[in-house]
């Protein structure tokens, strides 16, 4: 049995697949179709799928909603109404939900976010990715600066809160040039922020102009560099880190990411979806088919597109509590960590990282990562996992 | 199994380098005289083990027994005894030749005599052999027979005139060899009605039937039910089976002077047998033993440590099971700070040490580290006491000490001409002597003095290297000699792992040290903070090398909750970690510990 979770939270992570373009750095389950999309089609699977795990996890009550993708915003709408009409009927959604859709920049998206919020989203996350056209260009965007501009103003006068996403550790640049960015980029965000460095994923167009040399990625000492300014930046800027790559002023977190990192449930539906739901006491990691299509088909003919459906042990259990929760500027309850995972932090292990400064343990007993040990997150995870 | 005229046994034994075709050889005769079905020969019949049949060496000797009948209409007896075909075995060697009359010398055509082939062919003179050369290969475009023939008469000084050609891979001349063991070597002497008089040629553990011992029975006759006696341990058994191996196992009723076979006889461990042991009758002794019996000394040793702490039970577990087969490995228990509960183990040699670990890793699947190999100081004190060190963990305060005396070898070492400036060059800087350098051809045979522990370190890989795989090397113990040597320690973060220290010689020990230290920086991974790595003769610091600290090592981006992904990454991680020794803070990657102990300076 899973011991029970003191705070509960529970999010639906809908996955739209599809994009105008594929970015060359982006490994994400995202498709180019050039004949149009069975919009309709696809939003009645999307409700079967909903349908069929809600039966298996129902009396639920939604916290959290995220639609992500794949450019969620090429939807119409009526679909994304459509998908949140099919939530709303089959588990309860909180009144004060979260409900965010990931929206490109572009003029011809911004087109439709009256619709979205229409239609019940009330948060929308702008992948605006680079202040810097030719920096836009280089990433594969299709939007310019000021179309990104005129986009974030239009998603603040129509939504209630708003993010976007900024790439940093972009090849040639220097912590200097990111800094003015990123003063900039704060100047236009009211409450969220998301900072992720630039990252070489296997399988993408980056990936082999890196391996080839004709891409160059910034070294370590830079990438910390680079890392010590967004932090010192945002922090004095009233945005501090609350998550390794997100900021957002007190209060202003967002709720549905906070589900995967404090380690609650959520449903994944839709093409490549992920989830973890804890049935009959046991945590179920699960999976859907990646191919729109053929997830498609699956669901019209069973009900859904789950093609992987693992049980966790304690200790995968237990990992998954960690390597998430100390992302979290919060940390984690290690007394959680040793009911999932059966045995105790090693206090050696905890020792050694309290003495290098990576680590602190509060008067609530809480372990937390401190502002020296977030850079070298990995090694501290896996020393404590280990 | 009916009485066979001794005039009609040839017992014989196949001399050869590795790979020059001594098992397709032997697998072609036992096919040609129908031994086994073809759907039963496998490559290499004769090597049981993996390893054996992997690495082309074989450890344990075994028999077959072939019935030949020959072109003159007489069927003939032959028993192949398949030798241990390794310098650490040479005392194994020589006891599985003196249960035959004679040798066959196999040579590839194309390769000419080895070093190995060498040493293992004076052993086979050494017993009284005659000896067949037979130049196997002759179908190869590369085969030079003419000057192989050449090369034999001028390096071992003997006949080749009518060197039997072959092809073992093709089956050319295997008839030839069949007439040529018939005809060419002689029948075995024994007196049926004298007292039993029998050679221990080997033993190994069956688990069913128990020690199974492997004799040459000279003279009388031994017999299912007779009470033997070993007159080594002076032990007595009843025989319970006597038999032959066809290859198969063939229980018989007795076996006559001059065959080799097998007897049990309920005898729990090899221990308890002593290769070169002679074996009578107990009732009626006999009341000289058979020349050579000496038992089996270690003269390599190391520590054998888990990776996993855990697995400490299991490597006792295994070590005993080895032990069961093979009464020259010895291990004792041994605690290390940097690597814990371990064992201390004795080897007849390098290769021997090799063969036990990869056993331990393949058969029991272990995980081991294991340190710096070392050999047996003699210590003369100041007091007047001499003591042996084989740890040097176990090193007396060095004012204690007087003068250190470490073994030496006489080496000999066959190689092409191209590569004898870099094989003189390695010998040279292993403190070495040349003491003979003399020409086969375009082949140089080179003899050198070598200390031991500059051979135990590295030098077979090294000797490899250089030549790129075409020198060949042979040794054995000489004698024990002064030196000057000294403690070296490596610190890893302040802190000296004494899994690692070694006794070095003083000339030797900064560039040893400094490459030590180079290879544990490139291995250990970065940390939180700083690492030196010093090597250190008492307090003083001959060589320093610093692991930078880690600065940024975070993945950003999480994928729609995609957590699997991550967690598998983490799984990597943990299993990387689980390889490594956690030392004080540092995590200690197992290849920085064996790398560290295989650097040549």
């Amino acid at each position: 049995m899973i011991p029970a979770d003191p705070d509960k939270a529970f999010g639906v992570y809908v996955h739209w697949p599809f994009c105008l373009s594929k970015c060359p750095y982006c490994d994400f389950n995202s498709h180019v179709r050039h004949a149009a999309i069975d919009e309709e089609r696809f939003a009645r699977a999307f409700a079967r799928e909903i349908e069929t795990i809600a039966a298996r996890a129902p009396d639920r009550e939604v916290s959290s909603i995220f639609l992500g993708g794949g450019t969620p915003s090429l939807m119409q709408p009526k679909t994304v109404g459509a998908v949140l009409d099919a939530i709303g009927k089959h588990w309860r959604v909180a009144p004060d939900a979260e409900i965010t859709l990931e929206a490109n920049p572009t003029s011809v998206e911004a087109t439709r976010f009256r619709g979205y919020r229409a239609a019940g989203v009330n948060r929308v996350s702008l992948g605006v990715q680079a202040l810097d056209d030719a920096s836009l260009k280089a990433l594969g965007r299709l939007h310019t600066v000021q179309e990104a501009m005129d986009a974030v103003a239009i998603a603040r006068s129509v939504f209630d809160r708003y993010s976007f996403d900024l790439i940093y550790a972009r090849p040639d640049q220097t912590p200097a040039m990111w800094e003015a960015e990123l003063r900039q980029a704060i100047a236009q965000a009211a409450e969220h922020l998301s900072l992720y460095q630039l990252t070489i994923e296997a399988e993408t167009p980056f990936f082999a102009l890196h391996q080839a040399g004709k891409l160059k990625t910034p070294d370590e000492a830079t990438a910390r560099a680079l890392y010590d300014v967004t932090q010192d930046v945002c922090a004095e800027l009233g945005l501090p880190s609350y998550e390794i790559s997100n900021h957002a002023r007190l209060g202003a977190e967002c709720k549905h990411n906070l589900v995967y990192w404090r380690g609650q449930e959520y449903a994944g539906i839709g093409p490549g979806a992920h989830g973890r739901l804890d049935i009959d006491g046991r945590r179920h990691a699960i999976a859907t088919e990646k191919r729109p299509e053929t997830w498609l088909m699956r669901v019209e003919a069973t009900g859904h597109g789950v093609i992987v459906d693992d049980l966790l042990n304690s200790e995968e259990r237990a990992d998954e509590f960690l390597l998430m929760g100390l992302r979290l500027a919060e940390g984690i309850d290690p007394t959680r960590y040793q009911a999932l995972s059966g045995r105790a932090l090693d206090p050696g292990r905890i020792a050694v990282l309290r003495d290098e400064g990576a680590i602190v343990v509060d008067a609530n007993g809480r372990l937390r990562v401190t502002q020296a040990g977030f850079p070298v997150l990995d090694a501290v995870v896996a020393d404590l996992a280990a | 199994m009916t009485a066979i005229p001794i005039t009609n046994i040839r017992n014989f034994a196949i001399v050869a380098h590795i790979d020059h075709g001594k098992s397709t050889l032997a697998d072609r005769l036992i096919q040609t005289t129908g031994g086994l079905q073809a759907r039963e020969m496998k490559e290499q019949v004769l090597d049981s083990m993996d390893i054996e049949r992997e690495r082309g060496i074989t450890i344990k000797a075994q028999t077959v027994r072939l019935t030949y009948p020959a072109k003159d209409g007489t069927t003939y007896i032959l028993n192949l005894i398949d030798t241990p075909g390794h310098v650490d075995f040479a005392y194994e060697v020589s006891r599985s030749l003196a249960a035959c009359e004679g040798s066959l010398l196999v040579v590839d055509a194309s390769q000419g005599v080895e070093a190995q082939t060498l040493a293992n062919v004076y052993h086979a003179l050494d017993a009284g052999h005659e000896i067949v050369p037979v130049l196997n290969k002759i179908d190869l475009p590369a085969a030079e027979p003419d000057q192989v023939k050449q090369q034999i008469e001028d390096v071992i000084g003997i006949d080749a005139s009518d060197a039997v050609m072959i092809s073992a891979k093709t089956g050319i001349g295997i008839d030839l060899v069949l007439e040529a063991i018939v005809h060419r070597l002689p029948p075995p002497i024994g007196d049926r009605s004298a007292s039993l008089k029998a050679l221990l040629v080997d033993s190994w553990y069956d688990v069913y039937l128990g020690v199974v011992v492997l004799v040459r029975v000279v003279d009388g006759v031994m017999k299912k039910g007779q009470r033997i006696r070993m007159m080594g341990t002076n032990a007595a058994y009843d025989v319970e089976r006597v038999g032959v191996f066809t290859p198969k196992m063939t229980t018989g009723d007795e076996l006559g002077p001059g065959e080799i076979g097998f007897i049990t006889a309920a005898i729990k461990e090899v221990a308890d047998t002593r290769v070169g042991d002679t074996i009578t009758d107990d009732r009626k002794p006999i009341t000289e033993m058979l020349p050579g019996f000496k038992p089996a000394i270690p003269v390599v040793f190391c520590g054998l440590f888990p990776v996993d702490a855990d697995d400490f039970e299991t490597l006792r577990a295994a070590m005993g099971k080895l032990r069961l087969n093979d009464a020259s490995f010895s291990f004792e228990m041994e605690t290390s700070a940097a690597l814990g509960f371990g064992f201390r183990c004795g080897f007849l040699g390098l290769l021997h040490l090799e063969i036990i670990q990869e056993r331990l890793s393949r058969e029991f699947d272990l995980n081991l580290i294991a340190t710096a190999p070392s050999v047996i100081y003699k210590m003369h004190l100041t007091d007047g006491a001499e003591i042996e060190i084989h740890n040097p963990i176990d090193m007396p305060d060095v004012v204690k000490i007087a003068e250190i005396h470490e073994p030496w070898i006489e080496a000999t070492i066959l190689t092409p001409d191209e590569y004898l400036g870099s094989v003189l060059k390695l010998c040279q800087d292993r403190r070495g002597t040349q003491k003979e350098l003399t020409y086969v051809g375009s082949r140089a045979m080179v003899k050198y003095n070598l200390p031991l522990n500059e051979v135990v370190f590295d030098f077979y890989d090294r000797l490899k290297s250089v030549s790129k795989g075409y020198a060949s090397f042979d040794y054995h113990l000489t004698d024990y000699k002064p030196a000057d040597l000294v403690k070296m320690q490596i610190l890893v973060n302040n802190e000296p792992v004494d899994a690692l220290s070694m006794l070095v010689h003083r000339t030797r020990a900064e560039g040893r040290g400094r490459a030590m230290v180079e290879k544990m920086k490139e291995l250990i991974p970065p940390h939180m903070f700083v690492i030196p790595i010093q090597a250190a003769i008492g307090g003083k610091i001959i060589a320093r090398e610093t692991v930078r600290a880690l600065r940024k090592d975070v993945t950003a981006k999480c994928y729609g909750g995609d957590i699997t992904r991550k967690r598998k990454l983490l799984e990597k991680q943990k299993e990387g970690k689980k390889k490594m020794r956690q030392f004080g803070k540092v995590d200690i990657p197992q290849e920085a510990f064996i790398a560290a102990l295989k650097v040549d300076s």
